[in-house]
């Protein structure tokens, strides 16, 4: 199968969703961006891109580890990942104050203390890393049905999850004093938003694979965030964004036989990079008719 | 959240519901005695704080005035004594209070509109989705106009739309008054609020917090160091020092003899010419040591 | 035990590796630039991977890598002191080159990803030959050097750095150089633990020395202190336990100590009040 890309966009898109394999990964991708975008721009408010990264990585030894004990590597992911989510979450808490500089020691040491263990497991079960590339930056090709519906459970969760306690979440995130005084119940919202991050995470690693997952949950809220401050067309356009890059992603990684996360990580730097520089030109633009008129 | 009036009839027996002077009584803290890390920070403390009163709460640092605002929040359990505000136990009417705690600037790379946070001020303690454009029907229009209203009370409508991380401290301070007052509390609790700003600022501030108290019939603490900026504006004064508190008119507290007393050392007040009140031979306060960092931190600071 | 040519290899290289990043940890954590590290360590990786796409010494790609994103999030940010998302961002895409990269290896090469890509994720220290463990031991020795050098300016700089400007401090340069030390530290502890574990040797024995104690000169010699025992005890338990590869033993180690910091300092300071 050697599928070339032509100019005309519709037919080489209706060509491609003639495979089933491919009308999966669709799925999958829109699910896992529009969930891992939404997640990653409450992650970026809370400046917390260090824990998403590190959640994404307790992905690792949950598969190592469910393969080692021989359960499985669905059961693996969503343990790991919860537990590291509740670690780190004791772990800031300790002092019952957000020290971000402890925080960020304790959130290093899980990160290494995880792969360390996945190593191990990896060591006791083969002692060679054979599919490295698989669980680093995922496979689209073989997601079955019966993955998409546990993805899809698993957003709509996350969905509900912000629904209901996305508000005082936000207050809580940008205003922690004020909100606290105003009855928000702070600690317990900590605690539930990094499980909630460490769950969005572990379903999603394993179609993207553990690097991967990272960039939908940083770039697009980051590009969003530059170009706007509102919160609701902020979280909208977040949501624009990630899909973008995915269904990009996916299409070009079908057409040209390189990996998706290449893709869709080049899409992303592009859009954030073009962002910033946009938000630096208005900026200087601003400065100078200031100038003028002053 | 409990109803308030409820709350108030199930304790104990009812201090006056309305003191001498007629007007109702805000707050009111009885024999009160606060200790952290096992070191008693004030003791024996009374004060009474009617609706409509602009009340400065001032002393050296570490004083414990924080500490004071904290016990009216109910977020600082008391060792001794009670604390009632607004006719509750201490925390129980929250809602009904405005706050805007110490030294709180946004980081520069805050990206959040001033107006967005004042509305978080309104609703963001409640759960669930605000509903967008017409599904929220008026209610959701009386909250804007209402964010609308309070911003251009404190006078911030030129820059209310820009992120917040952008704002001078000054511009920072009054959006957060905003948010403080944008649910029409029946008190406010300004924590240092006139720290890091200019003079210009700080009497600028000062008369927009007791326009807001007479007209809106709201108590008002303030929080500060030094009460020469609030002289015209003030009510009375409670002030904090040597673990204890001493409330009165600015002319009972702020003499030699009172605050001597208080100190527990020889205290010199001097009026200058111009009115100004220069209080002389203070003690060195307790040294906190603290970071300074880009982001804030809390009173006390442990290293384990 | 010490008899072992590999073990004493191991040992000299991973003592200077560790007091190293015992260091360079004690400021990241105390700058709060550890994510920065991870990003610099993961960098490595994809550095090396690069090196041996192109078919060059895989130290080359590592060195070039991490010193290139260094400089990159020096200048992006205020004072050399780049912002969680810009970190992230840049991260994600170092990420995304990294798989680039894996494919054209994997295209141009027949197998032997997967033994590469381990011994650059988690380290070879037992694999390291006299030669290559004495340039490691010497590489370290500069980097200790280097960083009590400047440690004095760069504690004023980390801890207040207005009025460190004001006294002529230069914020700014020490920040880059500071971001370049990570860079270098993390390239040269990747042959010893690997790209993926390091991260734990330059924040466990630093976060443990910041909660044990607030004096800067002392909490740095601990931090070193610290990931040197780290180093030495995960060798050892590595050595005696065959089937314990000696990277995880050593993180494992190093995490312990944390953890018991932790534990140590939380009911104290509950109990003796924060003194």
């Amino acid at each position: 199968m050697n599928p070339t890309l032509t100019w005309d966009i519709s037919s080489d898109v209706s060509q491609m969703l003639r495979f089933p394999f491919m009308v999966n990964a669709l799925e999958a991708g829109t699910i896992v961006a529009v969930m891992a975008s939404v997640v990653g721009w409450f992650m970026v408010l809370r400046r917390e891109s260090f824990v998403g990264h590190t959640l994404s990585l307790m992905s690792f030894p949950g598969a190592s580890g469910a393969l080692l004990v021989g359960a499985s590597q669905v059961l693996g992911y969503f343990v790991f990942c919860a537990a590291g989510a509740l670690v780190i979450a004791g772990g800031s808490q300790g002092g019952g104050r957000r020290d971000h500089a402890q925080e960020s020691a304790v959130v290093g040491t899980v990160q290494a203390f995880a792969l360390a263990l996945g190593f191990l497991f990896l060591s006791l079960y083969s002692g060679v890393l054979e599919s490295l590339e698989t669980l680093l930056f995922g496979s689209f090709l073989g997601i079955t049905t019966g993955q998409v519906r546990t993805l899809l459970i698993v957003a709509l969760a996350t969905l509900a999850f912000f629904a209901c306690a996305g508000r005082p979440l936000l207050f809580a995130s940008v205003d922690e004093q004020v909100a606290r005084a105003n009855n928000v119940p702070t600690r317990i919202l900590s605690t539930a938003f990094l499980l909630v991050l460490g769950l969005a995470v572990a379903a999603t690693a394993q179609i993207t694979g553990v690097l991967l997952v990272f960039a939908l949950l940083v770039a697009p809220a980051a590009t969003a965030q530059q170009l706007t401050p509102r919160i609701g067309s902020g979280l909208a356009l977040t949501v624009a964004i990630a899909l973008a890059i995915t269904w990009v992603g996916l299409g070009l990684s079908y057409f040209t036989n390189y990996s998706v996360g290449f893709f869709v990580t080049s899409a992303a730097i592009v859009l954030y990079a073009s962002a910033r520089a946009f938000r630096a030109l208005k900026g200087r633009q601003g400065r100078a008719r200031e100038l003028e008129r002053s | 959240m409990s109803d308030p009036a409820l709350t108030a009839r199930e304790a104990g027996p009812a201090e006056p519901a309305t003191s001498a002077g007629g007007a109702k009584v805000a707050l009111s803290i009885e024999g009160a005695a606060v200790s952290l890390g096992g070191r008693t920070i004030w003791e024996q403390v009374d004060i009474r704080v009617r609706e409509g009163e602009f009340v400065a709460i001032l002393g050296p640092n570490g004083a414990g005035k924080s500490t004071l605002l904290k016990v009216i929040l109910g977020l600082q359990p008391l060792a001794a004594g009670r604390a009632r505000a607004l006719g509750a136990d201490a925390g129980s009417a929250n809602e009904q209070i405005g706050y805007l705690p110490q030294r709180r600037t946004f980081d520069a790379a805050t990206r959040i509109r001033g107006v967005d946070i004042v509305r978080l001020g309104l609703d963001g303690a409640r759960w669930g989705l605000p509903l967008p454009g017409r599904l929220g029907g008026s209610a959701r229009r009386a909250a804007g106009a209402r964010v609308r209203e309070v911003i251009d009370l404190v006078g911030a409508g030129d820059y209310a739309r820009r992120p917040i991380g952008e704002l001078s401290g000054g511009e920072q301070q009054r959006l957060l008054i905003a948010q403080a007052l944008v649910r029409r509390p029946r008190m406010l609790i300004l924590d240092e609020p006139l720290d890091s700003l200019d003079l210009a600022n700080q009497s600028a501030v000062a008369a927009l917090v007791q326009r807001v108290c007479r007209d809106e019939g709201v108590a008002v603490l303030l929080v500060g160091h030094d009460v020469n900026p609030l002289l015209e504006y003030l009510d009375r004064v409670i002030y904090v020092a040597g673990g204890r508190a001493v409330e009165g008119t600015v002319g009972e507290v702020i003499n030699s003899e009172t605050l001597s007393r208080l100190y527990g050392t020889p205290i010199e007040v001097l009026t200058a010419r111009d009115g100004r009140l220069v209080v002389v031979g203070q003690p060195e306060a307790p040294f906190h040591h603290g970071h300074r960092h880009d982001h804030d931190h809390g009173d006390s600071h442990s290293h384990g | 035990m010490l008899a072992q040519e590999f073990i004493r290899n191991a040992l000299l290289a991973g003592s200077f590796v560790a007091i190293a990043c015992g260091l360079v940890g004690y400021f990241m954590v105390l700058r709060s630039q550890v994510f920065a590290g991870d990003a610099l360590s993961h960098v490595s990786f994809t550095g090396a991977l690069a090196a041996a796409a192109a078919g060059l010494d895989l130290r080359f790609g590592l060195f070039a890598a991490t010193a290139a994103i260094a400089l990159l999030l020096a200048l992006l940010g205020r004072r050399a002191h780049a912002d969680d998302v810009t970190i992230g961002t840049i991260f994600a895409w170092v990420l995304g080159m990294g798989a680039l990269f894996l494919d054209l290896f994997n295209s141009g090469s027949a197998g032997g990803s997967g033994i590469t890509g381990s011994r650059a994720l988690f380290g070879s220290i037992f694999g390291l030959s006299a030669g290559a463990a004495q340039l490691a031991a010497v590489v370290g020795v500069v980097i200790v050097l280097a960083t009590l050098l400047i440690a004095r300016p760069l504690l004023f700089a980390s801890i207040d750095p207005i009025v460190a400007a004001a006294r002529g401090v230069p914020v700014r340069a020490l920040g880059t150089v500071f971001l370049l030390l990570i860079g270098l530290d993390a390239a040269e502890a990747t042959q010893a633990v690997g790209a993926l574990l390091l991260l734990g040797l330059l924040a466990a024995p630093a976060g443990a020395a910041h909660r044990l104690t607030a004096s800067p000169y002392l909490g740095l010699a601990l931090s070193g202190l610290l990931a040197l025992l780290s180093m030495w005890v995960g060798i050892a338990l590595s050595y005696q336990i065959p089937s314990l590869p000696p990277g995880s033993a050593i993180i494992a180690v190093a995490s312990g100590l944390y953890l018991l910091a932790f534990i140590g300092t939380s009911r104290a300071s509950r109990r003796l009040f924060g003194s």
